[in-house]
């Protein structure tokens, strides 16, 4: 029995558990190593790399058109955006002017994108928090985004849709369209989202108040996206410098001054409908013209560094490259969302209850692969 | 031979007396013995498995789902498929495990539960154990199913276990209190403790219309600390799926696992045949003051039926709750006992004594 105690306890009198890599409320493959008092964490030592596969290293052996392809498996739930950072790099680093046509379309895939990376994260926070009715409500909204993906680009989570100059292929006939329908229906079902989970008394105990992050951790700390603008850190990228078409919409850059796991919740809620005027200002005014520019068989970035940023659903994501004139990169950094999000968890989570440590996860919204790479 | 599906006494009666006409009255008493446990066990097994099937055609309807609906008409048999891969499954030795305790934890819990449905009145006549202090005996023995519960947590040797098991705990320890008092309360306007007695008190009608606004308040009270007794719905901290992975029985496979489940089920059917037998009525028709038609309509009905209903009505709102609400956490969860339950009871049991012996109860 002694032995048993020995194993249990660790030289802090604290009871250690092992969360993940394989557990439901990590959402993929990380290992958080949680000290416990009772109930109350007083630690938490993310392990990360279990899904480790190299991709800065490999782009290194790879042209710049197949890059775009590995940039779909970092944060998969932001493939598109993943995609449209390394296009703008190189297109920045080849000075190619982008026709307007690109640009919109680019901008409202990227908006899709955000929507379903958000009904996902309503999804499973809901799930998260022991609300497993959410799950299926928002898979069936995402489920009409990812037909709309299917349709034009062949894929429904891995989209691969950019290609250095442009897109891939054209829209299908019918993307105005659906995209239209899928506008009228989602304004409709939103505020059900609202009614189950964000008015229950149970969920706001839950989340209020809870994993605080002031503004000046988040700035410190780096943490952008939704989690970083619940603390009032306005780090919109699209907004502090437009890429694509973010130039020529209006929109809200949402932000709120109380950094807890409600507020980051409350932000990725609000930017749904955000995103919904960004489409409705755009799928009208798609131009005509050609879906890519002709570029060059092989691309040779000119020798130098380049980097572009953009938001993802996440946060922002960086994309570094170093070029010496070859049809390879000679070094790529992607500076993910996840990977500094993950950073503050330690921070907020102290002295709280493990379930809080779930609440705080949950509300950064992490995806796994993003992190390791 | 009398049998007559509105009022069993006289069946029953009927089988009493031939079997001691034919042989000893100990060897006729364990013949009795033997035909109702078998007839509970049956009862238990066919309940549990239409529980399971209910919960997965209730959770399928509230989650924009079809539920399962393969495996015979409307997927009926789906359960029993179920059942079968259970028993077949192996079950997983755990290194350094209790082996003792470890076994018996699923027993504990499984005969607890079987000990409290003996007591529920399911028609006239149709009762296993008419105990006089039929209402304390129901909690005592319902309570007791926590020691297997602690007991699985902690001799799993798995750390999620133990949490689990020291949540669910404390959750009961104080959940029972509420139980207690809201049945009380009913107790001291029915006057009696025996469950036959309670609902034959309610053929004018039933206590939840009787008994004026503190009958309702402890209805209510009954319905939210018995979810949480039997660990279910918003109050599933003990197995906490998001966060222990499945909490107490985490380690446990196959029909060891399957006890705990099925257990899980019967004390929710539990909990709510006592809300139906001391709020609504137990077997008793609904009936509506002097509309004689109505009344005779409603009579038609069998009381076994009216049971069933009201059981069911009960179970469909726990359901409800579950795949509705997200899950507390465990100081919101004692708060809310402590804080709030225990308080609103103790005065409803006052408000309750003082209405009866004012004598101002319909």
């Amino acid at each position: 029995m002694e032995e048993a105690v020995k194993e249990l306890i660790d030289e802090n009198q604290e009871y250690v558990i092992n969360m993940g890599p394989q557990h439901p409320s990590t959402h993929g493959v990380l290992r958080l190593v949680v000290s416990l008092k009772g109930e109350i964490v007083k630690n938490v030592e993310p392990h990360i790399g279990y899904i480790h596969r190299g991709i800065e290293k490999m782009c290194e052996s790879i042209t710049y058109p197949q890059i775009i392809h590995l940039t779909d498996r970092m944060d998969y739930l932001s493939a598109h955006i993943n995609n449209e950072a390394v296009c703008l790099a190189v297109e920045k680093a080849l000075e190619t002017d982008i026709p307007d046509r690109i640009k919109i379309i680019r901008t409202i895939m990227s908006e899709l994108t955000r929507i379903q990376s958000h009904q996902l994260f309503w999804a499973t926070y809901g799930m998260d928090l022991g609300g497993l009715t959410c799950f299926f409500y928002g898979l069936r909204d995402r489920e009409k985004i990812l037909d709309i993906f299917e349709e034009t680009c062949g894929s429904r989570m891995i989209v691969s849709y950019n290609c250095p100059g442009g897109l891939m292929y054209d829209i299908h006939p019918n993307f105005q369209n659906r995209v239209k329908e899928f506008i009228k229906y989602f304004r409709r079902t939103l505020p059900e989202y609202d009614q189950l989970l964000t008015g229950n008394v149970i969920f706001r105990e839950r989340t209020m108040n809870v994993g605080r992050l002031s503004l000046e951790d988040a700035i410190s700390y780096g943490v952008t996206g939704p989690s970083g603008r619940a603390s009032g850190f306005s780090c919109d990228v699209r907004k502090h410098e437009p890429y694509s078409a973010y130039d020529r919409v209006k929109f809200n850059e949402i932000t709120f001054n109380d950094g807890d796991s409600y507020h980051r919740y409350l932000v990725r809620m609000k930017e749904m409908w955000e995103s919904m005027d960004i489409i409705e200002q755009l799928i009208d005014n798609i131009p005509e013209g050609p879906y890519a520019v002709k570029m060059k068989p092989v691309i040779k970035l000119p020798e130098g560094e380049y980097y572009q940023r953009v938001e993802t659903a996440r946060g922002e994501l960086g994309v570094y490259i170093i070029s010496d004139g070859n049809k390879n990169p000679y070094r790529v950094k992607f500076r993910s969302p996840n990977f500094v999000n993950l950073s503050v968890l330690n921070l907020i989570s102290k002295d709280f209850k493990i379930a809080d440590l779930v609440t705080i996860g949950g509300s950064l919204d992490l995806v796994i692969p993003d992190i390791d790479r | 031979m009398p049998f007559d599906i509105y009022d069993f006494t006289s069946f029953t009666q009927w089988i009493d007396t031939s079997l001691r006409s034919s042989m000893s009255p100990a060897g006729a008493v364990a013949v009795e013995f033997l035909i109702v446990g078998v007839m509970i066990l049956l009862f238990y097994a066919v309940i549990g498995l239409f529980l399971v099937y209910a919960e997965r055609k209730v959770c399928a309807f509230m989650q924009n789902r079809l539920g399962p609906n393969r495996v015979g008409p409307f997927g009926m048999f789906q359960t029993i498929a179920d059942l079968v891969k259970l028993l077949l499954v192996e079950l997983v030795p755990i290194r350094n495990a209790d082996k003792f305790l470890f076994n018996l934890a699923p027993f504990i819990v499984i005969t607890a539960s079987f000990m409290a449905i003996s007591a529920i009145p399911f028609a006239k006549g149709l009762h296993a154990i008419d105990l006089n202090i039929g209402v304390l005996y129901v909690i005592a023995v319902s309570a007791m199913g926590v020691i297997g519960v602690l007991l699985a947590g902690w001799s799993s040797n798995n750390k999620y276990s133990l949490i689990g098991a020291m949540r669910s705990g404390a959750q009961i320890v104080s959940y029972e209190l509420s139980v207690g008092l809201s049945l009380i309360t009913i107790v001291i306007l029915a006057g009696s403790m025996q469950l036959s007695e309670i609902v034959n008190a309610q053929s004018t009608g039933w206590f939840i219309f009787k008994g004026h606004i503190p009958a309702f308040i402890a209805f209510v009270i009954f319905l939210i600390s018995s979810t949480a007794e039997t660990n279910r719905g918003p109050f599933d901290l003990a197995e906490a799926e998001s966060e222990l992975t499945a909490g107490y029985h985490t380690e446990y496979s196959g029909i060891k696992f399957a006890f705990f489940f099925l257990a899980e089920y019967m004390n929710m059917f539990i909990v709510a045949s006592i809300a139906a037998t001391v709020f609504l009525g137990g077997w008793m028709p609904f009936h509506i003051g002097s509309w004689n038609g109505f009344n005779a309509i409603m009579d038609y009905l069998p009381p076994f039926i009216w049971y069933l209903l009201k059981t069911f009505f009960v179970v469909f709102l726990m359901m409800w709750f579950k795949w509705t609400f997200p899950r507390l956490r465990i100081d919101q969860l004692l708060t809310l006992e402590w804080k709030y339950l225990l308080p609103i009871n103790m005065m409803n049991v006052l408000i309750m004594a003082f209405i009866v012996l004012m004598g101002w109860h319909f």
